[in-house]
């Protein structure tokens, strides 16, 4: 099992890639993720061409129950984000993921 | 927020950058990711939310314009869980909207 992608790998590869220095290497990660939750807290949904779309839907109340006790408990209404991958990154996950994994 | 408005918004936020370095920064970070996604590996980004991949069963789709039966294959899907600061922040947005309106 390998690691996870982080911000430090996307950092590193910015400096090894495009010889930006690591302060701003770090800077451009921190404020690419920064201006998508900016965008999405101000109602706006995100277009990543090639990569995929961030939406918000929102979710009526309804009602709830606590797992463990069965106490019946109301769930609010809510935003949630959620993801749709474009057409090139989902071509590419089906083609080489799968061989891979098997 | 298309990719270029994104781009534009880093790029103000770091003006000692040119716009064109900010622009293939996003590009190398958004293939970077999905390099990883197709490699079937994760991305965890801390305070945005992870990526991860979902594997689909293999079955029996439907030619839409003959309605011939088609055996589809397995296949693994892109899927993105938002962390906590994004849910938070996402779902308070709402609220604040929904409390001036009542």
């Amino acid at each position: 099992m390998t690691e996870a992608l982080t911000k430090a790998g996307l950092a590193e590869k910015l400096y090894e890639e495009l010889g930006f220095n690591k302060r701003e290497a770090k800077e451009i990660v921190e404020y690419f993720f920064e201006e998508i939750r900016n965008a999405l807290e101000n109602s706006e949904q995100v277009k990543l061409s090639g990569f995929g779309n961030f939406d918000l839907r929102d979710k009526s109340p309804r009602p709830g129950r606590n797992p463990k006790t069965g106490e019946e408990i109301p769930i609010s209404a809510r935003r949630v984000v959620t993801f749709k991958p474009g057409q090139k990154l989902k071509a590419r996950v089906e083609e080489d993921a799968g061989s891979e994994q098997q | 927020m298309t990719k270029s408005e994104l781009i534009e918004r880093i790029a103000l936020r770091l003006d000692q950058l040119p716009v064109k370095d900010v622009e293939l920064a996003v590009k190398v970070m958004l293939d970077t990711m999905s390099d990883v996604l197709a490699r079937g590996e994760r991305i965890e980004i801390r305070g945005f939310g992870s990526f991860s991949l979902h594997y689909r069963a293999p079955r029996t789709g439907r030619n839409p314009k003959t309605g011939d039966a088609v055996a589809l294959a397995g296949k693994y899907v892109p899927h993105f869980k938002p962390g906590k600061e994004l849910r938070d922040r996402v779902n308070r947005s709402m609220h604040g909207e929904t409390e001036t309106e009542v």
